[in-house]
């Protein structure tokens, strides 16, 4: 293997411009899916006969059939109806549109791990139905969902490779391209690797940090405590 | 003078069990209503009735002379004056004990972080734990949450208060503590209605008394007249089972 190779790909423009890419989808996807799945998450919470049932086909289609299915289905049925969208839009709606599916999940087991009388104590203080979701539930049951939703961005991030079927240039098919170039696999590979190894790491690292900021008592200590306080007490703070 | 709060006739159901019967109450400015019973008498259910946490199936519910009963779409409302405090706390567990009490001033009055930490501070004396402030609920005894508890409806300036069995869950040794606050908020004025066991805290502070069984008020007493001796013969058996 050459070492030399793998720097030089590793900062060529077209990886550059991979990992840009893959990072692209990866976020669109994820911030979409979230929403889907929040709302798909809301309506089965609300327990109104209809919205169980659309939520309930719209988590048989979209778990039931594989994403790739999906990605090649969207890609090249749509266009047939007249919706002509680009490859990325095409890549994007159709990794959010499954994401949806596993968020909406997820969310839905937060919101109910936080119990009646939560939701009871806000309502009689007076909150409206908003009020209380917002200011109650949501922070309560946004710690709860944190570490799946971690597991769900790095998957997000590996799953984007699968949208290089339909030739979005992102960083699994630009790896691909130039390795059947002149046939240094290995190097091209082992490039595309570190960039995902680099991006995963750094999804990792942010989920800590949001453990952390969502987590009352670490951001009231964090308050409190001055900046070298803050870095002496860490020590203290991981023992705990 | 014009009662604080007039219930007539409510009746309500759980699928085919009834769990109030044609009830009727009336309560005053400063007074404070001890309601007893046996389990499942539909104490509670009465009282979720009162700020609309369930509906009825029939009857009235007059809050300062305006008829409250079908109120569905302006309850919440209606809920920023009656404040209410739960058999288990139900602290929101990812605030302090002092933004417990600040949430509902601010999120839903509006008033200024810094002005609604001076409330919360207040009450927090109030209830006897101002040293609290900053721990979490599951840092707190059962006694000291209730207490913060009572503190964060009284935050909202309600002009009645509502206790659901306050002290069924606590440990006997921190009974006293919440009572204490309770007695003191009745001896102050602060309209009550009490779901409790608590015979001593009856006699202390309620102005009357209402025994409650299989959904029925059967009887409404002062407090004089039911410490006296002369009650009905249901309520009487009622008694000697829970006094022992």
């Amino acid at each position: 293997m050459s070492v030399e190779l793998v720097l030089k790909y590793l900062t060529s423009p077209n990886f550059l411009h991979g990992a840009e890419m893959t990072l692209l989808l990866t976020i669109a996807a994820l911030i979409l899916g979230v929403l889907i799945g929040l709302v798909l998450a809301l309506i089965q919470e609300s327990q109104t006969r209809i919205g169980t049932f659309v939520t309930l086909v719209y988590l048989w289609l979209f778990r039931g059939t594989p994403v790739l299915f999906q990605i090649i289905f969207i890609y090249n049925v749509l266009p047939s109806f007249g919706i002509k969208l680009s490859a990325f839009v095409c890549a994007v709606l159709a990794l959010s549109l499954n994401e949806g599916a596993y968020m909406a999940e997820i969310l839905r087991s937060g919101l109910q791990a936080v119990k009646k009388g939560q939701r009871t104590a806000g309502l009689a203080l007076g909150m409206t139905g908003t009020q209380m979701m917002r200011h109650v539930v949501i922070p309560q049951a946004a710690r709860i969902v944190l570490p799946p939703m971690g597991n769900q961005m790095i998957g997000m991030l590996k799953l984007s490779a699968l949208v290089s079927v339909i030739a979005v240039e992102e960083l699994l098919l630009v790896a691909n391209q130039t390795a059947s170039a002149d046939f240094r696999y290995f190097e091209a590979l082992t490039a595309a690797g570190i960039y995902y190894l680099a991006m995963t790491t750094a999804f990792m690292g942010l989920q800590i940090l949001l453990e952390a900021v969502l987590d009352p008592k670490k951001r009231q200590r964090m308050r409190r405590l001055s900046l070298t306080e803050r870095m002496l007490g860490m020590s203290k703070l991981a023992v705990r | 003078m014009q009662h604080l709060l007039e219930i007539v006739g409510i009746n309500k159901s759980f699928g085919a069990t009834q769990v109030l019967k044609a009830c009727t109450l009336a309560v005053d400015p400063s007074e404070t209503v001890v309601l007893i019973g046996p389990s499942g008498s539909g104490k509670s259910t009465l009282l979720r009735c009162v700020n609309l946490l369930e509906t009825v199936d029939s009857g009235d519910i007059f809050f300062e002379g305006e008829n409250i009963t079908s109120a569905r779409r302006t309850a919440h409302l209606l809920r920023r004056q009656i404040g209410m405090v739960f058999q288990n706390f139900e602290l929101f567990a990812h605030l302090s004990a002092a933004e417990n009490v600040m949430l509902a001033p601010v999120k839903i009055l509006g008033i200024s972080r810094a002005d609604a930490h001076d409330i919360a501070v207040d009450l927090l004396r109030k209830v006897q734990i101002p040293e609290k402030a900053d721990a979490f609920p599951d840092e707190l005894s059962g006694g000291q949450q209730q207490r913060v508890a009572i503190a964060r409806a009284l935050a909202m300036r309600p002009k009645l208060m509502l206790y659901d069995e306050p002290t069924s869950a606590l440990d006997p040794e921190m009974i006293r503590e919440v009572l204490d606050v309770m007695a003191t908020l009745s001896a102050e004025g602060m309209t009550s209605i009490v779901v409790t066991h608590e015979m001593g805290f009856a006699r202390r502070a309620a102005d009357r008394i209402v025994f409650m069984e299989h959904g029925e008020i059967i009887e409404t007493a002062s407090s004089d007249q039911f410490f006296g001796g002369t009650v009905n013969d249901r309520t009487r058996r009622f008694l000697d089972q829970i006094l022992h």
